[in-house]
């Protein structure tokens, strides 16, 4: 057990925990953010994505230790006082089905967006090809991103 | 550690499903409830659907699980249309377990075709109770007044009055009978695209899936269970797994040991520190191969003949040319995104369950069972699912959470990790098809026959009730072959066996139309037809399924110039309710892996409620389906499931997702289900293009490899 100080959505909190927890427990079962989800523990599908200082990091392989001294934002942070481009995006073109990896689907895109703010369509499609949705929202995603890179316009 | 009941998964499964009839997911509309004022703040409540309150507010109950087909916004809307509603203001619930909703079960496309009527009615009975509370307040004849959205008009004297208003009145009315339904060209919200009421929460974080239910003193909660197929616990040491922080307790349940703890990672760690002596039970030296084999042996002559039109085996013999393939097709698993999981508490003789499901009532049985609490003390509060395909019709989740909550004595969630999930699932069938056409000197067939041999989702469930050999389920997709052929022969063996099977998107629909639509193309192009061609010989004249064969022949241009090294296919198949072609564009990459370029998808479902609901179901679909026919494949070693993740088990990702275009043939004919319907036609569209790309026919799913090398 350790004693660590997280910073997530502009927060800071004091954790006495196992520095081998994975992040994305931690935010779900210590911080009570359940917005970021998890579905394979090893890093494949992408559901688990959060920011880590503004690039897009699956939370379900990261110890929580090494997210300390990084901003952390997780999806109940992407768009506080109103709502993110890409959530109005994903809003408007109706993308979710069962919305369970679409939190993972946002901060990769927003991760996007922060490295590159124009992607062209094939590296959208490359990016966005690290997330899986069961579902199969995947053109809905793609339509999505491609808006809000054009100031949210299809 | 305490040992808490002693049934073998496989068999609680059969038995609480005899107990319940839990495979009949029947439904009877939501009877009256008097129209009582209803408790609390709710003053109008016609039926099981609807409540009004003092406010004006409109809340509709939704007894169909959210699995992100939209049933939470469709089954609305056909109220929300009658009622003259804005569904803007809205609000919907996923409706608990209710008797007055019957049998509660999301499956089989019916959440909007089964509500179609009913749920219309409903809405309709509401407003005409209503307008007839404010006619008789101002004394004036019901047929001046008018309704529209949740505001009553009197034009003559000026007077208006919301429903909030007028609804505790409403509620002294006495409830109508044989209401007129608006007609198509008076819908303002059936047939329009309505914002889905889901969306916002699930763009926020905020929606409410079953892993993210928090209860005061919960406990998270793990299971070891028997890497081998009905294995079971020799013995097991618990110390180290209880010296891992955080660790409370484990139990030990029928399918293995539960660790509990105070947040997930500590009941994971808790897990891997646990010693378990298996006893690997009698399915050690089960392997795929065996099961192949077994499907394989299966004797066509002593297989029930499912349907049986004219004399086949007779038309075999004097057919100028007998065309014949075998198909084979592997178990396949759901893995929706989120894994198994379930949370409930037992307070005395009460217990309350929170789940993502899609039996509801079933689990309701389950809970009361092993809670040991009467059933009309079960709560089940099903949450936003994070996706369903079939899998959480099953309700084997429910019944550990519940016994291991009963065991400690404490709220408690159990989750399945990914693995869990995807190593203790319950998995579409495998199956063979054996297909034989006889074809005459014209090369027109003038007989068909399919052999299916395959596990009985519902045979291995109910062993007793289906010990003739005859499960009616098992040949969907194949005793209803569309086409006019005078000699049919559909026969089913039933071949069982250790692996547990469930419902999957479509079911067997997945397997029997591709068998079909595959050897279609093969019988056509065999005899030199053109396979859209034949198929429209063949369909009768006024078919639905030819309906939508013509329109995609239409809107494809069919057969259409292709580049060099590509290849198009097409493929039709009517299941719930619905029929659907698909024509797809393929080629073969230099990896040698597939692409599918493009999807013409044409759709006649009848009436369509939500049209880009239905748009969404249908891409949706098409990437399912294709992800199965490209690489999925569950495989059984020495009686353990060899897959595990998403690495080992990878679905289908953007980069391989074809260009979707969706037609709808609205029509008033019967409605239709939109969920399932496009699954069957993908697979056999696209092998029968990659045929015409590579001359190459696969036989044996997954693709995975097939054009390599």
């Amino acid at each position: 057990m350790a004693q660590l100080t997280l910073r997530v959505n502009g927060k800071s909190h004091s954790l006495d925990i196992d520095p081998d927890t994975p992040l994305v427990w931690v935010l779900r079962d210590h911080l009570d953010l359940t917005g970021t989800k998890y579905s394979c523990g090893i890093s494949e599908c992408g559901a688990c994505t959060v920011l880590v200082d503004g690039a897009a990091e699956r939370s379900c392989t990261m110890p929580v230790s090494d997210a300390v001294g990084s901003e952390i934002t997780t999806i109940e942070g992407l768009g506080v006082t109103e709502l993110h481009p890409l959530q109005k995006a994903w809003i408007e073109d109706e993308v979710p089905q069962c919305g369970y990896c679409q939190p993972g689907q946002l901060m990769t895109a927003a991760g996007l967006l922060n490295r590159n703010p124009h992607p062209s369509e094939e590296e959208i499609v490359a990016e966005m090809s690290d997330v899986l949705c069961r579902c199969g929202t995947y053109l809905r995603i793609k339509k999505a991103v491609a808006k809000t890179v054009k100031g949210g316009k299809s | 550690m305490s040992r808490i009941t002693n049934l073998s998964r496989r068999d609680f499964l059969k038995a609480s499903a005899a107990a319940t009839g839990a495979l009949v997911l029947g439904f009877r509309m939501g009877q009256s409830a008097n129209a009582a004022v209803a408790g609390g703040d709710i003053v109008f409540n016609p039926n099981a659907w609807l409540e009004i309150n003092r406010g004006g507010e409109v809340i509709i109950q939704v007894p169909w699980s959210e699995l992100g087909q939209g049933a939470l916004t469709a089954v609305p809307m056909l109220l929300a249309d009658e009622l003259e509603v804005d569904f803007g203001k809205v609000q919907v619930r996923k409706a608990r377990n209710d008797p007055r909703f019957g049998n509660m079960g999301t499956g089989g496309s019916r959440s909007v075709r089964t509500s179609w009527d009913p749920v219309r009615t409903a809405g309709a009975t509401a407003r005409v109770m209503l307008v007839a509370a404010a006619a008789k307040r101002w004394q004036v004849p019901v047929d001046e007044c008018q309704a529209r959205l949740g505001v009553i008009t009197h034009e003559k004297s000026g007077r208006s009055m919301t429903y909030g208003a007028i609804s505790a009145a409403a509620a002294g009315q006495e409830v109508p009978v044989d209401i007129p339904l608006k007609p198509k060209s008076k819908r303002t919200i059936i047939g329009h695209d309505m914002p889905r009421k889901d969306t916002p929460d699930k763009v926020v974080g905020k929606a409410d899936f079953g892993l993210d239910q928090r209860l005061e003193g919960m406990l998270f909660a793990v299971v070891a269970r028997s890497p081998v197929l009905e294995g079971s616990v020799k013995s097991f040491d618990d110390t180290a797994a209880l010296a891992v922080p955080g660790v409370t307790r484990t139990v030990e349940i029928e399918t293995g040991i539960a660790v509990l703890a105070d947040h997930s990672w500590a009941a994971l760690k808790g897990r891997e520190a646990l010693k378990i002596e298996w006893d690997d039970g009698p399915n050690t030296g089960l392997n795929s191969a065996n099961i192949s084999e077994r499907l394989a042996a299966a004797d066509p002559a002593k297989a029930p003949v499912m349907r049986g039109d004219g004399d086949s085996a007779g038309a075999l013999t004097t057919a100028a040319k007998v065309v014949e393939a075998v198909y084979e097709l592997p178990y396949i698993s759901h893995s929706p995104m989120e894994p198994m999981n379930c949370t409930a508490r037992i307070t005395g003789d009460r217990c309350e369950v929170w789940v993502p499901i899609q039996s509801v009532t079933w689990g309701e049985s389950v809970a009361a069972q092993y809670a040991d609490v009467p059933r009309e003390n079960v709560t089940i509060q099903p949450t936003y699912a994070g996706g369903g395909f079939g899998r959480r019709l099953m309700v084997d989740y429910v019944a550990e959470t519940v016994a291991i909550a009963k065991a400690v004595g404490r709220p408690v969630q159990m989750f399945m990790t990914r693995q869990d999930d995807t190593r203790h699932g319950l998995y579409r069938p495998t199956s063979r098809h054996t297909l034989k056409a006889a074809l005459d000197d014209q090369n027109r067939p003038i007989a068909w026959t399919h052999h299916l041999a395959a596990p009985s989702i519902s045979g291995q469930l109910n062993p007793e009730r289906f010990s003739d050999g005859r499960d009616e389920g098992a040949v969907n997709g194949a005793s209803n072959l569309p086409y006019e052929i005078p000699n049919i022969e559909v026969t089913y063996s039933m071949v069982n066996t250790p692996v547990p099977t469930c419902w999957l998107r479509s079911v067997y629909n997945t397997q029997n139309g591709l068998a079909n639509e595959c050897f279609f193309d093969e019988m056509a192009r065999s005899g030199g037809h053109d396979p859209v061609q034949l198929r429209l010989e063949l369909l009768p004249k006024d078919s639905r399924l030819r309906g939508t064969l013509e329109r995609a022949q239409k809107e494809w241009g069919w057969p259409r110039k292709l580049n060099s090294g590509r290849g198009q296919g097409t493929a039709s198949h009517s299941s719930f309710g619905s029929h659907v072609t698909m024509m797809a564009e393929v080629s073969v990459g230099d990896d040698g892996w597939p692409r599918v370029h493009e999807i013409l998808c044409v759709v006649d479902c009848g009436p369509v409620v939500h049209p880009d609901g239905l748009n969404s179901q249908i891409q949706g679909v098409v990437g399912f389906a294709l992800s199965a026919l490209m690489r999925e494949e569950i495989t059984i070693r020495n009686g353990s499931v060899q897959q595990s993740n998403f690495d080992d088990y990878p679905p289908l990702r953007l980069k391989e997702m074809p260009d979707v275009t969706v037609i709808t043939i609205d029509s008033e004919d019967d409605i239709g289900g939109i969920g399932e319907p496009g699954y069957p036609p993908l697979g056999p569209a696209v092998l029968n293009a990659l045929f015409d790309a590579t001359g190459k026919r696969v036989r044996k799913l997954p693709i995975a490899g097939n054009f390599k090398g």
